[in-house]
C-alpha cells in the first residue's frame, strides 16, 4: 500500500550560504578572497504549512539576512528556497508570494493608511472598491478602524506596527516573514501586541517565520522555535 | 552665559564697519545702481507698449520658453537613470563618471557649445536640436546631483517592502520611488529650466543666426541695434518670469515634501545579479559616452583640417593673418592674455571683497544677514542683465568707465563674490566660538582673539574661492559680451567669433581655444576639490 501523499512544507530553506564582501581598505586595489565574510553557512530550515516558527539567535548571526534571502532581496551564493513545494530561488521578490514586515515598518509616507494596506491587493490587480473593502477589513482586524485616512507619518509606534502587519497580511502571501516586528515598543505595548500578533497569525493560518532575539516573544507568538546557530 | 560672553568678546563695531564698507559700496555701485538704472530705463509706458506690442518680442519669448521646457524635460528624462545608478550602485569607474559629469557642468557655456558643435554632423549644426543637446549634456550633473543625493539616502527597504507586496520593478519605480524623489526632481527641473531659459552662450555658438532667446535678444537690441529701452523691458520681463518659476517651484516642493526616514549613510551596493550588472554597465556606459564624447570631439576637431590631421591650428595660434596682409580681426593669443589678466584681477577683487565680507558677516551675527543676502543678489540675476546694467550706467561722465581696463574684471568679480562668500562663511561659522573665549581668558583682546582663532581658518576656503573665481572669470561670456571692447576680447568672446567664421583653420583655432579653456577650468575645479575641507576636518573644528 502506498503511503498517503504528504503536503510539502509551507517554507523550505535548503543549504543556503551567503557571503558578503568586506569594503576594501582605503588606498588598496583589486580583489582579495579574504575580503569575503561568511554570513550564512549551509543553513536549512523547514516550516510546515500554517506553522509559526520563531528564529532566535544572537545579533549578527544572520537572522535578518536569511529573511532577505527568502524574500529575494538578497541573492544567496548557493542553496534553494521553496514555497509550498515550488522552487522560488530564481524568482524576483514580487513573484515569490512572500510578504515581509520590516523592523522599521517601511510604510509608504506618500500614501494614507488605507492606501498602504490596499497596496498589495492593488498590485494583485483587484479593483478599487474591492481592495478598499479588503483593506478596511484588515484595519478592523488589527484594531485600527477609523484610521484609514490618517497619514502614516502621524501614527504612534504601535499603530504603525499594526498598519505594517495589516499591509502584509492583506496581500495574502503564502509565507509571512517578520523581522523583529516588535522591537522599539515599550514593554506594555510589546506584550499586548505580541499576544494579538500570535492570535492574528494563527487565525490567518499563514506559514510564518519570525525573527526575534526575545525568547518570551517567541514563546508567545510561535508554535516552535529554532536557533540559527543550530541550523 | 554664552550669549553674555559673546557680547563681552564681540569685535569692535569700528572693525566690523571697516570690513563691511568695501563690499557694501562695491555692491551698491556695481550692482544696485546699474539695476536701478535698468529699471528706470524700462519703466516707460511707451517703451513697454512698443516692445510688448511687437510680434517679434513674443516670438522670442515663445522660443525661449519652449526650448527651455523641452530641454528640461529631456534632461530629466535622460538624467534619471544615471542618477539612480550612481545613487544606488557601487561599481568600478563610478568616481570617474561623477567627475566627468561635474566637469561638464562647470565648463563655460561657450566651451559646451563648441564641444557640441565639434561633435555634431554638419546637418545638425546651427539647429535648435544642437542647442537642446548641449543643454541636456550640460545640465545632466544637476539631475544626478540633486535627485541622486536624495535617492542615495532613501531607504532601500521601502522599495523591498513594495516588492514583497507584489510590486514589479516598474511598479516600485513609478509608485514608490518616483513620488518620494518628486521634490528633488522638481528642484532639479527648476534649476535646469532657469539655466536653459536664460541660455546665452550656447545659443550664440550653436543656434542659427535668427534664433534668439530673451538673453540673446537683450544683447542684440542693446549692442547691435542700440534699442536700450526695449532691451531693458525684455531683461525685466525675463526677471519676472524667473521669479514666478522659482515661487511656483518653492510651493510645489513644499506641497510634495514627505517626512521620509532617510538613511544616514549611503545605501549604495555592488550590483548582485547578471541583470543588475548589465543594467549598471548600460546606463553608466551611456552616460560616459554622452558626457565624454563632446569633449573628445573638441580635442579631435582642434587637430582636424579638410586635408587631414594637422597641428597647424595649435602652432599658428599667434598668427592673425589668414593670408599675407589679410587679418581676421581675432587674435587668439591676445585673447588668452586678456583672459588671464582679467582672471587675475577679478580673482584679486573677489578674494579681497569676499574675505572682508565673510569676516563682517560672521562677526556681525544677525546684523550681517543683510550684507550676506545683498551679496547673493548677483547670483539671482543673469550675467547678461548685470553686463547690460553696467554698460548703460557707466557711459556718461564722470562715470564713463566703459574704456577702463578694470570694468570687465569688476563685472566678473561681482559674479564670483557670492561663491567666495558662501565658501568662506560656511567654514567660519563652523569654527567653535569657545576657542575665542578661551583666547580671551588667556589675556587676548577681542581683536587678537579673533585674529588668532578665526582668521587662520579663512585661508583654505579663500583659496577654494579664489580658484572658483578664476574659473568663473575665465569662462564668463554674458557680462563680458557687453563690457569688453575691441582688442580686449577674452577667450570665450574669441571662441564665439572664431567659430562663427568660415574657414577650417579659424574653426580649428576656435576649438583649440575651447580645449585650452576646458582644460584650465577642469584643473581649477580639481584644485577646488582638493582644497575643500573633508568631513573629518569639518568635524574637528
Amino acid at each position: 500500500m502506498n503511503a498517503p501523499p504528504r503536503d510539502p512544507p509551507g517554507l523550505d530553506i535548503q543549504d543556503v550560504t551567503v557571503t558578503f564582501g568586506v569594503p576594501r581598505a582605503e588606498g588598496t586595489r583589486g580583489r582579495d578572497p579574504s575580503d569575503q565574510q561568511l554570513v550564512l553557512d549551509h543553513v536549512s530550515l523547514s516550516v510546515r504549512s500554517g506553522e509559526v516558527v520563531a528564529l532566535l539567535g544572537p545579533s549578527g548571526s544572520g537572522k535578518s539576512t536569511l529573511l532577505r534571502v527568502i524574500a529575494g532581496i538578497i541573492v544567496a551564493d548557493s542553496g534553494r528556497v521553496l514555497v509550498h513545494g515550488v522552487d522560488v530561488t530564481q524568482r524576483p521578490t514580487h513573484l515569490r508570494g512572500v510578504g515581509m514586515v520590516f523592523q522599521d515598518n517601511q510604510l509608504f509616507p506618500h500614501m494614507s493608511v488605507l492606501d498602504n494596506v490596499a497596496f498589495g491587493p492593488k498590485m494583485a490587480g483587484i479593483d478599487r472598491s474591492e481592495r478598499a473593502e479588503h483593506a478596511l477589513t484588515w484595519l478592523r482586524r488589527v484594531g485600527l478602524e477609523g484610521f484609514e485616512h490618517r497619514r502614516v507619518t502621524d501614527l504612534s509606534g504601535g499603530e504603525a506596527k499594526r498598519v505594517a502587519l495589516a499591509r502584509t497580511l492583506a496581500g495574502e502571501p503564502a509565507v509571512v516573514l517578520l523581522d523583529e516586528p516588535l522591537t522599539g515598543l515599550d514593554r506594555d505595548l510589546h506584550d499586548r501586541l505580541a499576544g494579538e500578533l500570535g492570535a492574528l497569525l494563527h487565525d490567518a493560518d499563514v506559514t510564518t517565520l519570525l525573527v526575534t532575539h526575545d525568547h518570551d516573544e517567541a514563546a508567545t507568538i510561535a508554535d516552535r522555535t529554532a536557533e540559527l546557530t543550530d541550523l | 552665559m554664552d550669549g553674555a560672553g559673546a557680547r563681552v568678546n564681540r569685535l569692535p563695531r569700528r572693525l566690523l564697519i571697516a570690513l563691511a564698507v568695501g563690499p557694501t559700496v562695491g555692491l551698491a555701485v556695481f550692482y544696485v545702481w546699474p539695476f536701478v538704472t535698468l529699471v528706470v530705463e524700462a519703466v516707460d509706458a511707451t517703451v513697454i507698449a512698443d516692445t510688448l506690442g511687437r510680434s517679434s518680442t513674443w516670438e522670442v519669448v515663445w522660443f525661449t520658453a519652449w526650448q527651455a521646457v523641452v530641454s528640461t524635460v529631456m534632461t530629466i528624462a535622460v538624467g534619471m537613470a544615471p542618477a539612480y545608478v550612481l545613487a544606488r550602485y557601487d561599481f568600478r569607474g563610478r568616481s570617474v563618471l561623477v567627475g566627468l559629469l561635474t566637469a561638464m557642468f562647470v565648463l563655460p557655456t561657450v566651451v559646451m557649445g563648441a564641444a557640441i558643435l565639434a561633435l555634431l554632423p554638419d546637418s545638425l549644426d546651427r539647429t535648435v536640436w544642437a542647442v537642446i543637446g548641449a543643454h541636456v549634456v550640460f545640465n545632466l550633473a544637476v539631475v544626478v546631483r540633486v535627485v541622486g543625493s536624495l535617492w542615495e539616502h532613501l531607504p532601500t527597504d521601502m522599495e523591498a517592502a513594495a516588492a514583497t507586496l507584489g510590486a514589479s520593478r516598474w511598479k516600485v519605480a513609478t509608485q514608490i520611488s518616483a513620488p518620494l524623489v518628486r521634490p528633488a526632481v522638481t528642484a532639479a527641473a527648476t534649476i535646469v529650466f532657469l539655466f536653459t531659459f536664460t541660455s546665452y552662450g550656447v545659443i550664440r555658438i550653436l543656434a542659427a543666426p535668427g534664433t534668439r532667446t530673451i538673453e540673446v535678444e537683450v544683447w542684440r537690441r542693446a549692442t547691435q541695434l542700440g534699442d536700450i529701452g526695449a532691451a531693458a523691458v525684455l531683461a525685466l520681463l525675463q526677471l519676472v518670469v524667473l521669479i514666478a518659476i522659482v515661487s511656483w517651484s518653492t510651493v510645489a516642493q513644499r506641497r510634495h515634501a514627505q517626512a521620509i526616514g532617510l538613511e544616514p549613510t549611503s545605501a549604495r551596493r555592488r550590483p548582485q545579479t547578471v541583470g543588475e550588472r548589465r543594467f549598471v554597465t548600460l546606463i553608466a556606459g551611456s552616460a560616459v559616452l554622452v558626457a565624454g564624447a563632446p569633449l573628445v570631439a573638441l580635442v579631435v576637431r582642434s587637430f582636424s583640417t579638410p586635408t587631414g590631421w594637422s597641428t597647424a591650428a595649435w602652432t599658428g595660434l599667434g598668427r592673425t593673418e589668414i593670408r599675407p596682409g589679410i587679418r581676421v580681426g581675432v587674435d587668439p593669443v591676445e585673447a588668452v592674455v586678456n583672459s588671464l589678466g582679467n582672471a587675475l584681477w577679478a580673482t584679486s577683487f573677489a578674494v579681497v571683497i569676499g574675505a572682508s565680507a565673510s569676516l563682517a558677516i560672521v562677526g556681525a551675527g544677525r546684523a550681517g544677514r543683510a550684507l550676506d543676502g545683498g551679496l547673493m543678489l548677483p547670483l539671482a540675476t543673469s550675467a547678461v542683465t548685470i553686463g547690460f546694467g553696467m554698460l548703460i550706467t557707466f557711459d556718461t561722465s564722470p562715470v564713463d568707465w566703459r574704456a577702463s581696463w578694470w570694468l570687465v574684471p569688476v563685472g566678473h568679480a561681482l559674479i564670483a563674490v557670492p561663491f567666495v562668500v558662501r565658501t568662506c562663511v560656511g567654514v567660519l561659522r563652523s569654527v567653535d566660538p569657545a576657542m575665542g573665549t578661551a583666547a580671551a581668558t588667556l589675556g587676548a583682546s577681542s581683536i587678537r582673539a579673533w585674529w588668532a582663532t578665526l582668521v587662520p581658518y579663512l585661508w583654505r576656503p579663500l583659496a577654494v574661492g579664489a580658484a572658483l573665481a578664476a574659473a568663473i572669470s575665465l569662462g564668463e561670456f554674458g557680462a563680458t559680451s557687453f563690457l569688453s571692447r575691441s582688442g580686449g576680447e577674452t577667450m570665450p568672446i574669441a571662441i564665439e567669433q572664431l567659430l562663427g567664421r568660415t574657414g577650417s583653420i579659424l574653426q580649428a583655432q576656435g576649438f583649440v581655444l575651447a580645449t585650452l579653456l576646458a582644460a584650465t577650468t577642469v584643473i581649477l575645479v580639481v584644485v577646488v576639490e582638493r582644497l575643500r575641507p573633508t568631513e573629518a576636518e569639518r568635524a574637528e573644528r
